[in-house]
């Protein structure tokens, strides 16, 4: 619990753990100290790098809701900013659940938390027709233990951002 | 009266006598029931069948593993035969069974015919009465000398219980490989005991919840292919060819056959993240919806007749179990029970209906009766899920995995809550579905 504290108050750390779960080796690296130490200072705005770095790809959700809390909405809002700025990008949002359901359950669970997430960013003035949603239900966790630090971070939605073309 | 029945008695009388309770109504004793979960398994003696060769000892061997898997049967000790059946057609010597508790006895030949077919005979005795109970001759291909097997051990169970038996089936399930958080998971099918694997996928493409159809030749399941929505797709056993079910413009899932096998009901995610239930007729391709709530409605069920459906919804709060006609009408909540219930399977003897629960922070498969009332619970865990049952409704398997460990794993518990077995896989493995029986 404390790490998602952490996580809210300093996008730098965010940046980290969605670099981790990219690079799939969850929690076994140092910290870095600094932003430098991360590269982070050659993130060039408007990249999708700059987008999950800088501004947060994605949001976390109570245990069975599909509710969007209150800091996932300044987040969200960040994002839709920034995906409006730069409209060439299409959209996708993955909704994910915990592995505390079951797997047909989750998968229409991570369906409305996806849902969820665009039609927030929709409230935003982010076009519906950029964004496509998929559910992934239990299948695809970012952090593997089995105690809430874990499924904590698995009830996410992440907002994917592609090159036209890609 | 049947050997097992008789032994029943005895069993019981033997008990009442020792802890001098009053004598049972005879009419509970010769009963063999499930719910009781207090029969001592039956002690029976399985020879190696006269072959020749290995065939005979492999033969014997997956019979008596498959009896006893069941928990119904003891096979005895092949240590301590003292007759070895030189003529399996000749009455044997009931007391050298009988000195060594063997109460029932198989005995049995396998040869091989003009053609090259495989002939397997078996004999079933009752030692104490001294009679030939069962006696029958199978012919097959010598590669499927392992469902011959099946097939004896389904007629000696069947023989002995007054039950069809459930081992000359398969499971389709999910094979899980790799790391956790990054598992490949596979389309697989195989033997009820863990023989003969085969891969139906790649594992390219995720795929999820499998279900055989009444034919046993197809089978219906999810998966994510390419850029494409996750759909539910259908896929012929025999020719490995694979169609889409649905073109419906999002995402289907949690897919079953209908008992004629002419439809698949689904779950469809409508755009605005919700999530309901349809059918497909697979002949004509007309689609109806059952459901239309503001929730989440998945993993249908239908009855043995085709004539309801049971399913999960969350439209009450948390997901709780309904029963539905199956054109849709006369929605009503049967579970109302502390905690979440899913997955809803109903029996195939139409009296029960499987689920997965949670609640207190554990997992629970369990069974109650099809109003919802009379709920039981079989086993808990940290996770267990997704209950299939055996083709005559005794046994259900499902996935369990322990806290900290790197997957799922395959189980089976009796209906009455005894005799949980690991079911054998090659990796981690998840969401099985049984098979029916051949006929």
């Amino acid at each position: 619990m404390r790490r998602i504290a952490a996580m809210k108050s300093n996008p730098v750390i965010l940046a980290l753990v969605a670099g981790l779960a990219l690079s799939g080796c969850a929690s076994k690296k140092s910290i870095p100290n600094s932003a430098a130490d991360l590269g982070l200072n050659n993130v060039a705005p408007g990249t999708s790098r700059d987008f999950t770095v800088n501004v947060g790809d994605r949001i976390f959700f109570d245990t069975d809701s599909s509710v969007i809390r209150a800091d996932a909405q300044a987040i969200l809002a960040r994002q839709a900013q920034w995906l409006n700025k730069y409209s060439q990008y299409g959209i996708t949002i993955e909704g994910h659940a915990d592995e505390r359901g079951t797997r047909e359950y989750n998968l229409a669970l991570g369906a409305r938390r996806a849902a969820a997430t665009r039609d927030f960013l929709a409230g935003r003035g982010v076009n519906g027709s950029r964004v496509r949603t998929i559910s992934y239900g239990k299948e695809r966790p970012v952090a593997v233990c089995d105690d809430i630090s874990c499924w904590s971070q698995n009830r996410r939605a992440v907002t994917v951002v592609s090159a036209p073309g890609s | 009266m049947n050997v097992l029945s008789r032994f029943l008695i005895a069993f019981a009388v033997f008990v009442t006598g020792l802890t001098g309770v009053a004598v049972l109504p005879a009419r509970a004793l010769v009963e063999i029931d499930i719910n009781k979960g207090n029969i001592e398994p039956l002690p029976i003696a399985v020879t190696d069948f006269l072959s020749g060769g290995q065939i005979g000892t492999d033969i014997s061997s997956v019979v008596a593993a498959d009896l006893r898997r069941s928990g119904l049967f003891a096979p005895v000790d092949k240590a301590a035969f003292i007759e070895k059946i030189s003529n399996p057609d000749a009455a044997p010597r009931f007391e050298d069974w009988k000195v060594i508790n063997a109460q029932t006895l198989v005995t049995g030949r396998v040869s091989q015919e003009p053609d090259g077919r495989l002939k397997a005979e078996f004999r079933l005795w009752d030692t104490f009465a001294g009679q030939q109970l069962a006696g029958q001759q199978f012919f097959a291909n010598r590669a499927n000398w392992r469902r011959v097997a099946h097939i004896i051990a389904d007629a000696i169970y069947e023989r002995l219980t007054g039950e069809k038996g459930y081992f000359d089936t398969r499971i389709v399930f999910i094979d899980e490989s790799g790391a956790r958080g990054q598992t490949t998971k596979r389309l697989a099918i195989m033997d009820q005991d863990g023989a003969n694997v085969r891969y139906l996928t790649n594992g390219e493409d995720l795929v999820l919840t499998p279900r055989f159809s009444p034919s046993r030749q197809e089978i219906t399941y999810m998966s994510y292919v390419g850029k494409e929505p996750p759909r539910v797709y259908l896929l012929q056993l025999e020719t490995g060819q694979r169609e889409l079910v649905s073109n419906f413009p999002g995402m289907t899932f949690a897919p079953r056959f209908s008992p004629d096998g002419q439809k698949v009901i689904m779950s469809f995610v409508r755009d605005d993240g919700d999530t309901n239930i349809y059918t497909m007729d697979l002949r004509s391709r007309t689609t109806q919806r059952l459901t239309s709530t503001n929730a989440i409605d998945t993993s249908p069920s239908y009855s043995p007749d085709g004539s309801k459906i049971v399913f999960t919804s969350d439209r009450g709060g948390r997901a709780q179990i309904y029963v539905m006609n199956a054109n849709g009408s006369g929605q009503k909540r049967i579970s109302f029970g502390n905690g979440a219930y899913s997955t809803p399977v109903w029996s195939p003897r139409g009296d029960l209906i499987a689920f997965t629960k949670q609640s207190g922070g554990q997992f629970s498969i369990g069974v109650m009766r099809t109003d919802g009332k009379r709920e039981r619970i079989l086993v808990s865990g940290f996770l267990v899920e997704g209950p299939t049952w055996a083709p005559n409704g005794r046994v259900l398997m499902y996935f369990r995995q322990e806290r900290g460990a790197g997957g799922p794993k395959l189980h089976s518990i009796d209906l009455t809550g005894r005799n949980e077995q690991r079911v054998e896989s090659p990796n981690f493995g998840s969401d099985p579905a049984w098979s029916p029986l051949l006929e």
